[in-house]
């Protein structure tokens, strides 16, 4: 299966990839109507310091502790991604609690948010990958 | 091969899942006392807040799971007794099996107390029906006064779930302190404090002398309290009955090897009957946590189908919050203590023998599970940048070699 990988090495800290997440799933048409004057909380998260920097975002783990551990069923495994249903998701953390990478994070909207590959919201490739102008997010086979 | 599963909450769930990693066809059967398809189980306090729906609840798995894994689901059935390779059921059926997997629960523990039978209107808080039966009894004008035995997660999570559907809610413990078996004073002062903020009335260190059936009086203060609607919910009590009559060893709860099995072959057991080895500690004792009933049940499963899967990794570990203050712990307190409590936020973490083997955060738990990790893979603390791990968790504290491996898929 194709998942997001991270190359540090290659990371800008540019933080592009937040601002592709965030309007990849705004459910907007127009990246400026999207984003401006609002605080993102993308899927995808930029680590930095001194001169490291690099993103993380949802493994989509084989045997994700996420899952098998979400209270309300609302975490499942479809076609090897992992994807969340809000609407179940009741916001009592055990995925947050569980994830080794911390790549889930609360939503705006109180239920838990992840990277879905950006299978459910019509970007295509990962907007992530698609928005990262040195290659260091790249979504391939390994 | 015949598979049988008693029991249908999380770890049977896990366990179905887990037999059909490795056999996809052999006929497996569960026994339910329930009457429902399997929900998670600490959905029921959401449930009455109105965080989530009876039906959202009954879907832990989709509606078609039981048929799509090849599993005849028998609900509103007990098993009696376990006969060699047989159970015997409660309307006089024999279910023969080669593997059987006992995934019996817990079930309220009610402690004799003078006058509790006197009170019609109580309830216990561990299914679905029990949520059911106590927003009957609160009825929907809000008017209803609640005592509540038990300020355990359960007590709590109830207090929380009825407090918008209640004239007033007040939380009974004979512990000092909110949460005993979870937290330790000050983090469990400053959930109390909170709840406390919102409406919650507790009197803690404090039992009841004797109820009458509207009113309890206390034993220390003296005091009468009067109620309307009695929740008790001061602790629970491993189903291990069957396991002890099919001949299977049982201390605080069954016990099991690291494949999930008893001490009787071919018999299972996984979940809230189940003893797991708790890593952090160092000892056998029953985590009666949803995410580790998944995994045990998964384990016997795969184990009761000729898999060869041990599970070795069990932490105690709890992810809650109380009327919108989170609360995430893992592991054991018993160690070296980092603390720091920084814009409302409360951080412990504890290590021992260069690793961390417990925490709890209050407030921020964002990212909480990479220092769950840390505890689960007994990650030497000498090998990763301590000071950035105990700053926040993060990646950045590993190697850029470790990392590699872990966002770069390297290995």
């Amino acid at each position: 299966m194709k998942r997001v990988y991270v190359n540090e090495k290659w990371c800008l800290g540019c933080h592009l990839c937040e601002y592709y997440c965030a309007f990849a799933n705004s459910g907007k048409s127009d990246m400026v109507k999207a984003l401006k004057d609002r605080k993102i909380a993308p899927r995808i998260k930029i680590e930095e310091r001194d001169n490291i920097s690099f993103a993380v975002s949802c493994r989509h783990c084989e045997e994700p502790l996420c899952v098998k551990g979400c209270i309300s069923g609302a975490l499942t495994i479809q076609d090897g991604a992992v994807h969340i249903d809000p609407d179940r998701c009741v916001g009592c953390c055990t995925c947050i609690l569980s994830c080794p990478y911390g790549a889930l994070s609360h939503s705006e909207q109180g239920a838990v948010q992840k990277c879905e590959l950006c299978q459910k919201n019509g970007a295509g490739e990962p907007m992530c990958v698609q928005g990262c102008p040195n290659k260091a997010i790249v979504y391939e086979e390994r | 091969m015949k598979y049988l599963i008693i029991g249908n909450g999380t770890a049977a769930v896990g366990c179905i899942e887990g037999i059909r990693v490795v056999d996809k066809t052999s006929p497996i059967t569960v026994v339910s006392a329930e009457p429902y398809p399997a929900y998670g189980r600490p959905l029921i306090s959401y449930l009455l807040q109105g965080k989530t729906t009876e039906e959202k609840a009954l879907r832990y798995r989709p509606a078609d799971f039981y048929e799509a894994k090849g599993v005849t689901a028998l609900l509103g059935r007990t098993v009696l007794r376990i006969d060699g390779k047989t159970a015997v059921l409660d309307d006089g059926t024999s279910l023969p099996f080669d593997r059987l997997c006992l995934a019996t629960g817990s079930r309220p523990f009610v402690p004799p107390m003078e006058g509790l039978d006197r009170v019609e209107r109580q309830t216990s808080f561990m299914t679905l029906d029990d949520a059911k039966r106590l927003r009957a009894l609160l009825g929907g004008r809000k008017d209803q006064n609640v005592l509540i035995v038990g300020a355990g997660l359960i007590g709590l999570k109830c207090a929380e779930g009825i407090l918008g559907l209640a004239r007033s809610v007040t939380v009974i413990d004979l512990a000092p302190r909110i949460l005993p078996n979870v937290l330790d004073e000050e983090p469990a002062a400053i959930i109390q404090r909170h709840m406390e903020r919102q409406g919650v009335a507790f009197r803690l260190g404090e039992s009841v002398r004797r109820f009458t059936e509207n009113t309890a009086a206390l034993q220390n203060s003296g005091e009468t309290l009067a109620f309307d609607v009695l929740v008790v919910a001061v602790g629970v009590r491993p189903n291990t009955e069957l396991a002890e009559a099919a001949g299977c060893k049982v201390e605080r709860g069954v016990c099991t090897d690291s494949h999930s099995q008893t001490t009787v072959p071919g018999i299972y057991a996984a979940g809230d009957c189940a003893l797991s080895h708790d890593i952090t500690t160092g000892t056998d004792r029953i985590l009666a946590l949803l995410p580790n009933a998944y995994l045990q049940g998964e384990t016997a499963g795969m184990n009761m189908a000729g898999g060869d899967r041990p599970f070795e990794k069990a932490v105690p570990m709890n992810a809650s919050g109380f009327l919108g203050l989170h609360m995430v712990t893992a592991g054991s307190y018993d160690g070296e203590a980092w603390l720091s409590r920084e814009g409302g936020n409360y951080k412990r973490l504890v290590t021992r023998d260069d690793r961390l083997v417990g925490f709890i955060l209050i407030g921020d738990v964002e990212r909480a599970g990479i220092y769950t990790s840390l505890i689960r893979e007994r990650t030497p603390l000498s090998s990763i940048d301590f000071g950035l791990i105990r700053e926040k968790p993060q990646l950045m504290a590993f190697s850029s070699t470790e990392r590699a491996k872990k966002l770069g898929g390297a290995r």
